[in-house]
């Protein structure tokens, strides 16, 4: 089992127009463990989101206009690659991931058990749940998610994450732009990468708006579905700047 | 009645249509979200060429009497016209970001000449701050 002290470990933190629980969620990382670095990247916020994140003492990253959570979150991989970081966290800049649950979910990652956990809210059944049409939403997925990857998969759209150097490598390449989280795991299975779910408690969240995606909306889920079924079709990967 | 020929002419190229649009996205040539008015054109088109009784009605809803067929193409154009206003607003954001990215480049490209502004780049400020 590595010991977290001697890995080079980043957090990465996708924020937009969170001025208001940026500090908080840049604290509470800092918290949990003082030598994570800390990167916050500012999906092109109209707010003073990359202010206080960088009034905190966290590594800013600002993203010149929105590229959207997928687009986001793929910065921070593509840095934590280029610094060459063994372990990686995700913890999203609206407060939602508690930062003192990320033991349990890096266990895992730590003890090479797997190449990415996942903090599921679903696993057992604790804590914010979402309301029911987001649940039956994210239950859909789920069930496809786990029929397309032949595992149980219970959160699919949880961005709360521990992942190791393999996986930050291949997110840095290539990360889902439309429909991250749920593509990602198709993604990273058909690279053979090991997945593995923990339970987590999440919170709601604590202020601003909530985030675009609907998972209780029709649209939304015809666009996921398709976007999985076509996902299946594919071998290997195709790095942005080679299409 | 609508011809043979042309329902199976139809609905080979709808097919066809569906099947380029989805290997465009497999290979991640096309992103879904562009793709999603194509696969419905493909989808319409395909569903009206095979269901002749159906276009035979709407047909007769457009007071066309002599070639049921032209509804297809009507059908078609009307879909092809809503794909490229659709694009044209993708150029415009595509436009937009782009102009951005420049600014900012010829920014930072200054930055990295003379050195940091006292303000970092992309600094926001509150409406009506100076």
């Amino acid at each position: 089992m590595a010991d977290l002290r001697e890995l080079r470990r980043v957090a990465i933190v996708p924020a937009y127009n969170e001025e208001e629980c940026i500090a908080g969620v840049v604290d509470e990382l800092r918290a949990f463990d003082d030598g994570l670095a800390i990167v916050v990247v500012d999906d092109g916020s109209s707010d003073r989101t990359a202010d206080v994140a960088r009034a905190r003492g966290a590594v800013v990253l600002r993203l010149p206009y929105n590229l959207g959570i997928g687009g986001c979150v793929q910065t921070g991989f593509r840095y934590a690659d280029e610094r060459g970081y063994d372990v990686a966290v995700r913890v999203d800049g609206d407060g939602q991931h508690d930062a003192s649950q990320l033991g349990a979910v890096l266990a895992p990652v730590l003890a090479g058990e797997a190449d990415i956990c996942v903090g599921s809210r679903y696993h057992e059944r604790s804590g914010y749940q979402s309301s029911v049409t987001r649940r039956l939403g994210i239950r859909i997925l789920a069930a496809t998610v786990s029929a397309l990857t032949r595992q149980r998969l219970t959160d699919p759209t949880s961005g709360f994450q521990a992942l190791n150097g393999k996986a930050i490598r291949l997110f840095a390449a290539d990360y889902p732009h439309d429909y991250p989280e749920v593509e990602a795991l198709v993604l990273l299975i058909r690279h053979k990468l090991r997945v593995q779910e923990v339970s987590v408690e999440m919170r709601p969240r604590a202020g601003g708006r909530s985030s675009i995606r609907n998972f209780g909306s029709v649209y939304y889920m015809v666009k996921v579905l398709l976007a999985l079924f076509v996902g299946s079709f594919r071998r290997d990967i195709v790095p942005l700047e080679d299409r | 009645m609508t011809p043979w020929t042309i329902s199976i002419a139809a609905a080979i190229a709808s097919l066809i249509l569906l099947l380029v649009v989805f290997e465009l996205i497999r290979s991640r040539r096309l992103r879904e979200r562009y793709a999603l008015l194509w696969l419905l054109t493909g989808l319409v088109l395909l569903v009206l060429s095979l269901w002749r009784g159906g276009l035979n009605t709407m047909a007769d809803w457009a007071g066309v009497e002599t070639y049921p067929p032209a509804v297809l193409f009507a059908v078609g154009t009307l879909f092809i016209l809503a794909v490229l206003l659709h694009y044209s607003t993708v150029i415009s954001k595509l436009s937009d970001q782009n102009s951005i990215l420049a600014q900012r480049l010829a920014l930072l490209e200054q930055q990295l000449e003379e050195g940091a502004p006292s303000r970092p780049a992309g600094t926001s400020r509150r409406r009506g701050e100076v």
